[in-house]
């Protein structure tokens, strides 16, 4: 069991910082929000994770234990999540 | 097609809900009064394979076991009636006509998972089913064995969303909260707290009266049971049925006095849903599992035909432009994306696409998936990832020659 980052998005406000400095594993939207890399973050990489964590003005990153929910990048169909729209 | 729907009445069985709502007399007399329920009713749940009924079709007998075996203190249920999905009515028509069957539900789930308090939360705007369920709560005050509050969700698409349930009625902020922690480890009042469609509420009651072998006995596909669906748009009669699951469309077409048009696609589960164009339509089974299978939903059983005279591009658009104005705004991927997603698509449909904007639309549909606090951008973005797909030709058709094929009179029409 690894490590990933997890985000709080209503906290996140687009500061942008946390990709400039762990670009391996953030890349920003269109808007300046941020994308996280899915997946365990390899070791070499954590100091990188924990520094884009400390420079977040929000403290919006946090490291969590993965494997958690992974982010699904299609909605094709329902997932029986409890968390979706109505219970 | 000549088959005409034969549906299994169970939740609307009795008197016509034009009839308006059924009084606790009425009800015990046709239904008889609950029964003292075992200790087994979770496994008697589980074993129905009863679905939540809001739209993720969550299994209700697993999400009452997983707050049944909390650690400590009593929990709370919530009878989830917001009901913000746009054209679906099947709670409110429901909770106007059979309030005590969803009470019957409510008070079962309180018993099952230890709850000492039971909120029924009620769309402001459904206000018949504002009206009946207050009055038939108001029947039980001397009899239940716990407090019954009602609490009226303020008019928003996302205010039936669980976190957002909770959130309303802890600070009068119908905001979704994300998490964690979840409403089941940590809701209402800081406790353990169930939120339930009163649509599952109401078939767990009858399942407590009659068992899971005759709750299996309706349903012709792999998933069992009846269901409440909403048909809107092209349809001579619209409104709320109950069907066995995996009638298939052209029945449930016909049984609500057919189509006024030819019908292009559906719209299948409500926004959070589809757009469905596979081969005959009149042959799609409304099994949820089936429609998982073809990448479509059951969702909240919203069914919105959509006329050949309409542009599926336009309708889509106006959809967007709905799930947009309905963001919480607290997250940017929603607030940003969403917006971009919504004014992008409005260009298409209007005839004055950019160059690239298709190409945007396909790429932040897949971005902006799971990167808010709740699924609200999820849904939308899935909704145009189904639109790009089987409108394909149409919004090339716009891109190119920049405007619609369709005499914009008919074309746009409403949500």
């Amino acid at each position: 069991m690894g490590e990933r980052l997890a985000i709080d998005r209503i906290r996140c406000d687009g500061y942008g910082m946390c990709a400039e400095m762990f670009p391996e594993g953030i890349e920003l939207d269109d808007w300046g929000y941020p994308i996280l890399r899915q997946g365990v973050i390899p070791d070499g990489l954590l100091p990188l994770a924990r520094r884009a964590i400390d420079v977040c003005p929000v403290l919006a990153l946090r490291l969590v234990n993965a494997p958690a929910r992974p982010p699904s990048t299609s909605v094709g169909r329902p997932r029986p999540v409890e968390s979706a729209p109505r219970s | 097609m000549s088959a005409i729907l034969e549906a299994t009445d169970r939740l609307l069985a009795g008197p016509s809900p034009a009839a308006g709502s059924e009084s606790l007399a009425a009800h015990n007399v046709r239904l008889g009064p609950m029964p003292r329920v075992g200790s087994d009713m979770i496994g008697t749940l589980e074993r129905s394979g009863l679905l939540g009924r809001g739209g993720a079709g969550f299994p209700v007998g697993s999400k009452w076991r997983s707050i049944a075996e909390r650690r400590s203190g009593p929990a709370i249920v919530v009878a989830n009636g917001a009901e913000g999905e746009p054209h679906s009515s099947k709670d409110r028509t429901l909770m106007a006509a059979r309030p005590h069957l969803v009470l019957d539900g409510a008070l079962l789930a309180a018993d099952a998972v230890g709850a000492d308090e039971l909120i029924v939360y009620v769309g402001a705007d459904h206000r018949a089913a504002v009206v009946a369920m207050g009055r038939a709560i108001a029947e039980r005050t001397t009899t239940a064995r716990l407090p019954i509050r009602l609490v009226e969700a303020p008019v928003a698409y996302i205010s039936g969303e669980s976190s957002a349930v909770v959130n309303f009625i802890n600070t009068d902020d119908a905001r979704p909260t994300g998490g964690p922690p979840h409403p089941r480890d940590r809701g209402v009042a800081g406790r353990a707290t169930l939120v339930q469609n009163v649509e599952s509420l109401a078939h767990a009651a009858l399942i407590a009266r009659h068992g899971e072998d005759w709750y299996r006995s309706a349903g012709r596909g792999p998933t069992s049971g009846t269901a409440l669906v909403t048909i809107s748009g092209a349809i001579g009669i619209p409104g709320v049925r109950e069907i066995d699951y995996g009638t298939t469309l052209g029945e449930i077409v016909a049984g609500a006095g057919g189509a006024t048009s030819d019908i292009q696609a559906v719209l299948l589960g409500g926004y959070f849903g589809g757009w469905a164009v596979v081969g005959d339509l009149r042959d799609l089974s409304l099994d949820p599992a089936l429609l998982a299978d073809r990448g479509l939903s059951f969702g909240c059983g919203l069914i919105g035909l959509l006329p050949v005279e309409r542009c599926g591009v336009w309708a889509t658009s106006n959809i967007l432009d709905y799930m947009a104005g309905e963001s919480a705004r607290q997250c940017g991927p929603c607030i940003f994306g969403l917006g971009a997603i919504a004014e992008t698509t409005r260009r298409v449909a209007a005839g004055g696409a950019a160059p690239g904007d298709i190409d945007n639309l396909a790429r932040w549909s897949r971005q902006i998936v799971g990167r808010g606090a709740c699924h609200h951008p999820d849904g939308a973005a899935g909704l145009l990832q189904g639109a790009l797909s089987v409108f394909a030709s149409e919004f090339h058709l716009h891109q190119q020659d920049r405007r619609c094929s369709r005499p914009a009179a008919t074309a746009q029409g409403v949500r």
